[in-house]
Parts: C-alpha cells; structure tokens; sequence
C-alpha cells in the first residue's frame, strides 16, 4: 500500500502502519519515520525560531547591525562630535598610502604567526597530561590554565616588570649567568618576541584543555589495535592521535589566528599605551598591531571614518584567511 | 594632563564607586529655594575628588534644594573618550573639567555656553585671574571656560644625592651650563643614578627650554608649526645632549620601561622638572618628603615656566542653563578657590588665594611655583592640539632615541605639523 507521505497535516497521532510491509511489532518503517521528520520539520520549525529569537534579536541588534554601520561610516568622514560626510573611497585611498596601516599589520601578522608557534607546545602538553599513570595531572591542567583567566591588563602590568630592562627580575637573572639583557620592550629588536612569547603564554592552557578533550575522545581500541600490530609509541601517535586529532587541532587554529589579529589590550599596556611615556616607546612603531592603530585614529586623532576603514580591512583580512583554512583542510582533517 | 598610571587607576576606581554611590541620596532640601534641581559636575583627578566634593556641598548648602553630583573618572584618556561621546549624544555633565589641548576641538565644534565676564550676569571678573588663563579658555571672542587652577614646572632636586657628591643646591642663578656640569657630576652609572632625566616630556620638559632658548612651539596666529625655528631646536637639543653628549640622563629605553617621576622617587635621578601636580605624590612618602626640594627652572637666553590651567566648562546642552553657570560663578568664587588650596593638590587659579596651598607643605619651596607665573609661557594650542601632539610625540621620540638626526626629525615633524594646521584651517572656513 501507499502512504502519502506529501501531506504535512495528515494526523499527529501515529498511525499504525497497516501495509504487509509493517513487521509484526509494530516497529515503524523507515519512510514513516520519515514522514514524521519532515511533518516536525513543517510544523513545529517555528517553534525552534521563537526559542532562538531572543538570542538571535540580540545578535542582530548588537552585532550584525553595527558591522552594517561600521561599513557605512568607513565611506564617511566622521567629525569628533558625530555628522557624517559621505565620502566615497576616499578613507580607503588614504589606507593604501598610509605606511602607518602596512606597518601594523604586519605587525599583527607576525604576532599570529609567532602564537601559532603555542599549539606544537600546546600538544606535547596536552599528550604529557594524557599519558597513563602521571600524577598530579590536575594541579598542571590548572597551572596551565591560569593564564587563560587573568585578565590580560593585569598580565600586562606583571610582564612589562618582568621585562624591566634596569630592574626586571628577567635581566638579573640573565646577569646572573653572564648575558646583558636588554630593554625587551622598548628596544626594536625584541618586542615583537617579548611580546608574542607572553601572547602563546597566556594561550597555550586554553589550546591545552580543547586539545586534551579531543584525546580523550580517541577510542582506546585503536591503540590496542596498533600496538597489537607491532606500532611502537612515536608511531602511534603519528598514526594514530594526529590525524584523530585533526579536527581539534584545525579548531584551535582558526580560533588563534582569528583573536591574534585582533589582539589589542594586552600589548597596548605593554607598551605603555597607557601612560605618558607610551607614544614615545623607541619600540612603539614595531609591536603596535592594527587593532591599536585603529584605536588611535579613532579615539585619539578623532578620524573615526578612517579608523572605520581600517577595521573593515581587518574583517576583509580575517574572512579571508578564515576561507582559505576552510578549503586547505581538505588535504589534512581527518573526520572518523 | 598627565594620565595617571594603570595601577592607581584600578585601586581608585572601588574607592571612588562607593563615594558616588552615596551622592544619588541627596536630595530634597528647603523649598523656599528660588532654584531647585540637580547638577552633574565631571572631573578625572582622583586627588582632587575630597576638595571637588566640599565644594559641592557648599554650594548645596548655600543653594538649599539643590544637589551636585561629582562625577569621577579616573584616568584621563578615558575621560577624554567618554566626553566626547557623551557630547555627541546629548549627555555630558552639566558642568566639566577641561584643559587646554581639547578645549579648541569642543569649542569650535560649539560644546560650551558663553560665560558672560561682564554687567550683573557675569560669571567671573577676568581681572581676578592671570590673563594667560583666562585667554586660554577664550574662543574666536567668546569666554567660555573659567579658569580652575594652574600648574607650572619647577626644578626638583634629591638633597640626599646632592650632599654625597659635594654639589650645591640649584636656585634661581641656574643656567643652562650649571645644569649641564652639575648632572654631569651628579651622574654615577655604577650605581645607577643619573643627573637629571629627559624624557619625551611637553609640558615639564622641552616646552620650557623652547621658550627659554628663545623659540616657539606654534606661531602666534596658530597657522604654522615653529620647529623649523633654531631657536625652537636649540630647546629641542639640550635634552639629547642631556643623553647622548653629556651621558647625564638615562636613555629613551630606561625612561620608557620605569616611569620618570617613579625613578626620581626611587631615589635614582638627583633632578627631574616636574610640574605642580605631582608635589602631593611627593609629599605623601614622609621618608621621600625629607629628602626632596625645588628651585626655579635653570636659565636660557630668558627664564620661562610652561603656564596651564584647568578650567570649568558649561555643557551646551545642559537642561539647567541657569544653574550650570551659577556653579561656575560658585567654583570661581574666593570662598572655593580657598577650600581648593587648603584640601586639594592643585593651585586655585584665583589671585591670591595662592598661599596656603603652599602654606600647607611648609617643608617644600612651593612659592618656587607660585613665583613662575611672572615669568609664564602659555601652554601652545590650536583648535585640534591633539593631532599635532601626537606628531611631536612620534617624531621627537626618534630624535630622542638617536635613531634619527635632531634637524631631520624636525623637519619631517614640521611638515606633518603644517599640514594638519592646515586642515584645521579649511574646516573653519
């Protein structure tokens, strides 16, 4: 027999099937399931959107909405007290010509690259934590996490001592051993690593945990059945955890990449951009990221159209990168 | 305009949470009041808070139904960010603080109300102020600040590094060269102590020596940048002698990882010039109290002291036009201006009022600061300071780290200066 499965109204209740395909049981069929699937789908989906719509208001009002503006105000001139002035290009000519904009985000790309450097570190922790028999796993997992929730303007405060160049505890213990240190934040050379160190620093707990979840998501059998083929530890976990791994690892890629670039508190107080002394740093022009520059011409220099531009060449850049790691992962995620 | 450090902040702001808190109570009053309602008054000094708050209360008390609330936030780059959003959307205080680099961008962009100077409305009698301030808050004619108080730079000296190297006292015979020898001898690189320091400083540093080697910082009409003055690069060029020919001042680096007035108080500078502001930081460490004094700044081709002031501010859209510039007329009084020398660390902008502001330390020379305003320079300005300032910065920095030549620095920071006064020009227009 036939059942129209077509109609969305037909009964709520579930009708028995009656056809000599019905096993004895009453077990259902496949395509009444089925039918059932789509029938939810076409009544009740509305359901699901009220449920959604307080969060989903909230987002479009809050988030999506001003992206809009943000655009908008990027074709506009924008005086320090509001009145916008349409434009055109004009922010994003000035943008190509500014060796200012170049030079931060260079900046940012490098401190992304320096902090993708944490995830290897991250992983050979996360296996450390892993292993069978270790102890005291639980004090590291937080020692290890700590970082992740200090607030970044109180780790900025610790670090800039730590690197103090006549006082630092750093320095003294470099001396120590014979090496001069130098003024790791205020000298050109070293900022960017002081910097990106303290960024994988207070990264490398948070990939920690995710990666560590993902471990432990692996399926013991696979290892005994790897050893069982005479697999020795290096090899199994070449063979066996990393591609297993691979779609943690691909997660905490992305989700790196995208808040490095956008880093903007921790190496602002760094570099005193706070204090009297911030804008004149010898080292300023080499560990400002686009983010602060945006800030700055913003807030400080009242070109909050321009600032607007720049921001938008971020999310351009973000998007992009994003893409293309969506497209590259083809070749290296593993899905079991 | 010094912004006040990350650390101070944060401790500051619970405090200052809990004292705002109890404002909102205030209320009610007699109802025979001629003029009821509410005032919101915006300051960024933490310092300053206890004598802001007694002066409210007085003019609560002396205008029965009417309330003030003093409305801290204490640093000022946040200050400045949030004022200006306040402005644009309507919501500012009724009465602020404002100093000189951004009174010319609210100004021109018509934030303030007139305050009148004149007949039975007046606000403040300009002859009770120094002339300088009062001119600072003046727009295209139009008065619309009442100068708050003042500051002005004086030479701060360790007397303890002093006596061990066997260097007299500066005072007012100074000049540059005495400056130059005496850091010189001062300086003790194995213990890591320095003569004097040199940090990329405007108001305490080289807008001084600018003025005393006889240069200008902008032009008096304001259109044009003074750094290609030689004069102007001569005031420039005494500071990065001070590191890189004399070796009597740390260098850029050493000044950008620990804060200048912190190594003066860590007694590891013998001088730093420093303005009026910072002497209740000095005074609060009764160890570091005995141990530091001031002389006036050391003399050029003239003696000069970089003059600046606050003032108070009516916000344009204030609900209480009115009651606003009554505040203000009360902030400006004598009565005021004495509650500020007593309790508060800055100086009452209001002549004679001075003295017991520097009564209040009798172990420091304050009448050295008192003193610099007979031979005052006004603070540089133009309608958006703020822009240029941060081309000073940038430029003179790369002088001051020795990564560029004095004169091309100037140059480039000339050109950039120029430009943006400019612009400035054209959007007047």
């Amino acid at each position: 027999m036939s059942v129209d499965t077509s109609t969305p109204a037909a009964p709520v209740r579930a009708k028995p099937a009656t056809g000599g395909t019905a096993p004895p049981g009453g077990a259902l069929t496949q395509r009444e399931l089925r039918r059932r699937e789509r029938r939810f789908h076409h009544r009740d989906k509305w359901w699901g959107y009220l449920l959604i719509a307080p969060a989903g208001l909230g987002l479009l009002v809050f988030y999506l909405w001003p992206v809009v503006q943000t655009m908008y105000y990027s074709f506009t001139e924008w005086g320090a007290f509001g009145g916008t002035t349409w434009i055109g290009l004009e922010n994003y000519r000035t943008l190509i010509h500014d060796p200012e904009v170049w030079q931060s985000l260079g900046n940012s790309l490098i401190y992304t690259a320096l902090v993708l450097l944490g995830i290897p570190v991250s992983m050979v922790l996360a296996v450390l934590l892993n292993l069978k028999g270790m102890r005291g796993t639980g004090i590291y997992r937080t020692l290890y996490f700590l970082p992740v929730v200090t607030m970044p303007a109180a780790v900025a405060v610790v670090w800039r001592w730590l690197y103090n160049g006549d006082i630092g505890i750093l320095n003294q213990a470099l001396d120590t051993i014979g090496i001069d240190g130098t003024y790791w934040v205020s000298d050109p050379t070293t900022v960017r690593f002081a910097i990106a160190l303290i960024g994988v620093w207070m990264t490398v707990g948070y990939n920690m945990i995710l990666l560590l979840a993902g471990l432990q998501g692996i399926p013991q059998d696979y290892y005994e059945a790897a050893s069982l083929d005479g697999a020795g530890r290096v090899r199994q976990f070449f063979s066996v955890t990393l591609p297993l791994l691979s779609p943690t690892l691909f997660f905490t890629t992305v989700l790196s990449i995208i808040q490095s670039l956008q880093v903007f508190d921790l190496i602002y107080l760094i570099l005193g951009g706070n204090t009297q002394a911030g804008l004149t740093n010898p080292a300023y022009a080499d560990g400002q990221t686009i983010v602060m520059l945006f800030f700055q011409k913003s807030f400080f220099d009242n070109q909050r159209g321009y600032g607007a531009a720049i921001v938008c060449l971020l999310f351009v850049l973000i998007m992009a990168l994003t893409a293309l790691q969506f497209r590259l992962q083809k070749r290296w995620v593993h899905y079991g | 305009m010094r912004r006040r450090s990350l650390l101070t902040t944060a401790a500051t702001t619970a405090a200052t949470a809990a004292l705002t808190a109890g404002c909102g109570a205030l209320t009610g009053g007699s109802s025979s009041a001629k003029r009821r309602g509410h005032l919101t008054y915006g300051v960024w000094d933490v310092y300053q808070v206890p004598a802001m708050e007694r002066v409210a209360r007085e003019f609560e008390h002396s205008r029965p139904g009417v309330t003030v609330d003093v409305q801290l936030t204490p640093n000022t780059t946040t200050y400045w960010t949030k004022l200006r959003t306040a402005c644009t959307s309507g919501t500012a205080p009724d009465v602020f603080w404002m100093n000189g680099p951004n009174f010319g961008l609210y100004a021109s962009a018509g934030q303030f109300l007139p305050l009148e100077t004149e007949g039975s409305e007046a606000v403040f009698d300009p002859s009770d102020f120094p002339s300088d301030l009062v001119s600072l808050y003046r727009w295209e004619g139009t008065q619309y600040g009442a100068p708050k108080d003042f500051d002005t730079v004086a030479l701060w000296f360790n007397k303890e590094i002093f006596d061990k190297a066997g260097v007299d006292y500066p005072d007012a015979s100074w000049t540059w060269q005495d400056l130059i020898n005496n850091a010189q001898r001062l300086t003790d690189r194995r213990r890591g102590i320095y003569g004097i320091a040199a940090p990329v400083w405007a108001q305490e540093n080289y807008y001084n020596s600018i003025a005393q080697a006889g240069g200008h910082v902008i032009s008096k009409d304001r259109k044009r940048s003074g750094y290609s003055d030689p004069r102007t690069r001569e005031g420039l060029k005494l500071w990065v002698d001070m590191i890189h020919r004399y070796r009597a001042s740390p260098t850029l680096q050493q000044l950008t990882d620990t804060d200048t007035t912190q190594m003066f108080q860590s007694g590891k500078l013998a001088m730093a010039q420093e303005a009026s502001y910072n002497v209740e930081t000095f005074w609060a460490d009764p160890e570091f109290r005995a141990k530091v004094d001031l002389a006036p700044l050391p003399k050029g081709r003239r003696r000069a002291s970089i003059l600046h002031g606050l003032s108070n501010v009516v916000y344009a859209r204030t609900p209480q036009p009115e009651l606003a510039r009554d505040f203000v007329r009360f902030l400006s009084g004598k009565k005021a201006a004495l509650t500020q020398a007593r309790h508060g660390p800055a100086i009452p902008a209001r002549n004679g009022t001075q003295k017991p502001w520097a009564d209040a330390k009798p172990r420091f020379s304050l009448d050295v600061h008192l003193d610099a305003l007979d031979y005052a320079v006004p603070y540089p300005i133009s309608t958006n300071t703020a822009a240029w300032s941060h081309k000073e910065q940038q430029w003179l920095s790369r002088a001051w780290s020795g990564d560029e030549s004095l004169d091309s620095a100037t140059r480039s920071l000339t050109r950039a200066m120029d430009q943006l006064l400019a612009q400035e020009g054209k959007a007047r227009s």
